[in-house]
């Protein structure tokens, strides 16, 4: 478990830059560790190219019935508060795919009737980037749920500093990796749908007491909704990186921008001293 | 007989719900008596898993039959374990249904769909 200091990068929309922050976040952090939470589709590893060390499936539990012994008594369909059972004709049915592996079930079961099975949900795997640990989880495809892989992940904080690469929106699977941080760095687009997710993500994170920043991204001048947000919310705007077709073509191509061009390099390590100072003064 | 409808409102006049795990009420028709009455759903608030929770508490309802514009996997999975009959419904009232019902004039519930699950 780590004692540093753990951001996460989220936007609430997709497409604002995420991927592009936290890469280049965690490729000037030093000795730190990089943790892709996008399960749905963690794209990290194309830009920071880690050797592979080790790969981990992860399993969570669900419940099986033994209908022998289950003698359809109600209580552990009457208790799942996800409605994974029903109980029909004195059989109990499990919908393996809305359980949440509570474990509640097998505790409440006086036939003890439903024992625990491991099933996989996706693959962890971590690899090294010089002194950079980079962590990556793939969710099984038709997998409902992400957040059992995200729980995984956050155990793999470590070093001086670890980056998140947040999945998008505001649903669970952004609120278990909020759970992980000490600090927000919020993404956004200069668009009113940006600033509409901003909104949403930002409400997430004033409610889960989180301290948080705001990097205005893809900025072109003028009118900038996020912005405004911003300004209006008391959220504060600690970097602005403005539309580059240069920064573009070295993200399409897979490339870091801060291994390739000072500008960036600068940009990025100065980002970090400004979240490290948020952060002292949050 | 038994039958079950998804209700707007509680009354025959009703049109059928367009939902069946959300919709906020249940009629219980009983053919045999030529009575009905209306149930609260109490899945209408669930955060998930409604039409699990709605199809549990038809079938404890010993419902014989469900008219519906359509249902979900999970829901349809339930009725089929309790041996309950999926009528399609058609864009009239409760009563109407009930009625076409009567006289076998309604066709069986074909497609099931995946459900309107998010995370």
């Amino acid at each position: 478990m780590a004692d540093g200091l753990t951001i996460a990068v989220l936007s609430g929309k997709g497409g604002t830059g995420k991927t592009l922050v936290s890469v280049n976040l965690a490729a000037v952090a030093g000795d730190a560790t990089y943790l892709d939470c996008d399960v749905e589709e963690p794209n990290g590893h194309l830009f920071l190219k880690p050797t592979p060390i080790s790969e981990e499936t992860i399993t969570i539990g669900k419940p099986v019935v033994d209908q022998s012994l289950c003698d359809g008594c109600k209580i552990c369909s009457d208790a799942c508060a996800f409605k994974a059972l029903a109980v029909i004709k004195g059989s109990l049915l499990i919908f393996s795919e809305i359980c949440h592996s509570c474990g509640l079930c097998y505790h409440l079961c006086p036939q003890g009737a439903l024992t625990e099975v491991q099933q996989s949900i996706g693959v962890l795997k971590t690899g090294e980037r010089g002194a950079l640990a980079v962590h990556s989880a793939v969710m099984n495809i038709g997998e409902p749920s992400g957040v059992p892989l995200i729980k995984e992940l956050g155990k793999r904080r470590g070093g001086a500093i670890t980056i998140i690469d947040s999945p998008p929106g505001s649903g669970c699977l952004v609120h278990e990796t909020i759970a992980h941080a000490d600090f927000c760095l919020l993404v956004a687009e200069p668009t009113r749908f940006g600033e509409q997710n901003l909104a949403l993500v930002h409400e997430l994170v004033t409610l889960m007491g989180k301290p948080a920043a705001l990097v205005l991204n893809k900025t072109i001048g003028g009118l900038n909704p996020s912005e405004a947000y911003a300004r209006a919310n008391n959220l504060p705007i600690i970097a602005s990186i403005p539309w580059d077709e240069k920064l573009g073509r070295l993200t399409s191509d897979g490339e870091l921008a801060v291994e390739k061009d000072e500008h960036y390099r600068f940009l990025f390590t100065t980002l970090l001293e400004r979240i490290k100072e948020e952060v002292r003064h949050a | 007989m038994i039958i079950a409808v998804p209700a707007e409102k509680e009354s025959l006049d009703s049109a059928i719900c367009q939902s069946f795990g959300r919709a906020p009420f249940f009629c219980i028709y009983d053919t045999e008596a030529e009575s009905s009455r209306f149930i609260d759903n109490t899945a209408v608030k669930a955060s998930g898993g409604a039409g699990i929770e709605a199809a549990q508490l038809l079938v404890d309802q010993q419902v014989d039959a469900l008219i519906t514009y359509r249902i979900g996997e999970n829901a349809a999975k339930i009725f089929k374990a309790a041996d309950t009959s999926l009528l399609k419904a058609v864009n009239l009232s409760i009563a109407d249904n009930v009625a076409s019902f009567i006289e076998g004039k309604l066709a069986a519930l074909s497609e099931i769909h995946s459900g309107y699950h998010h995370g």
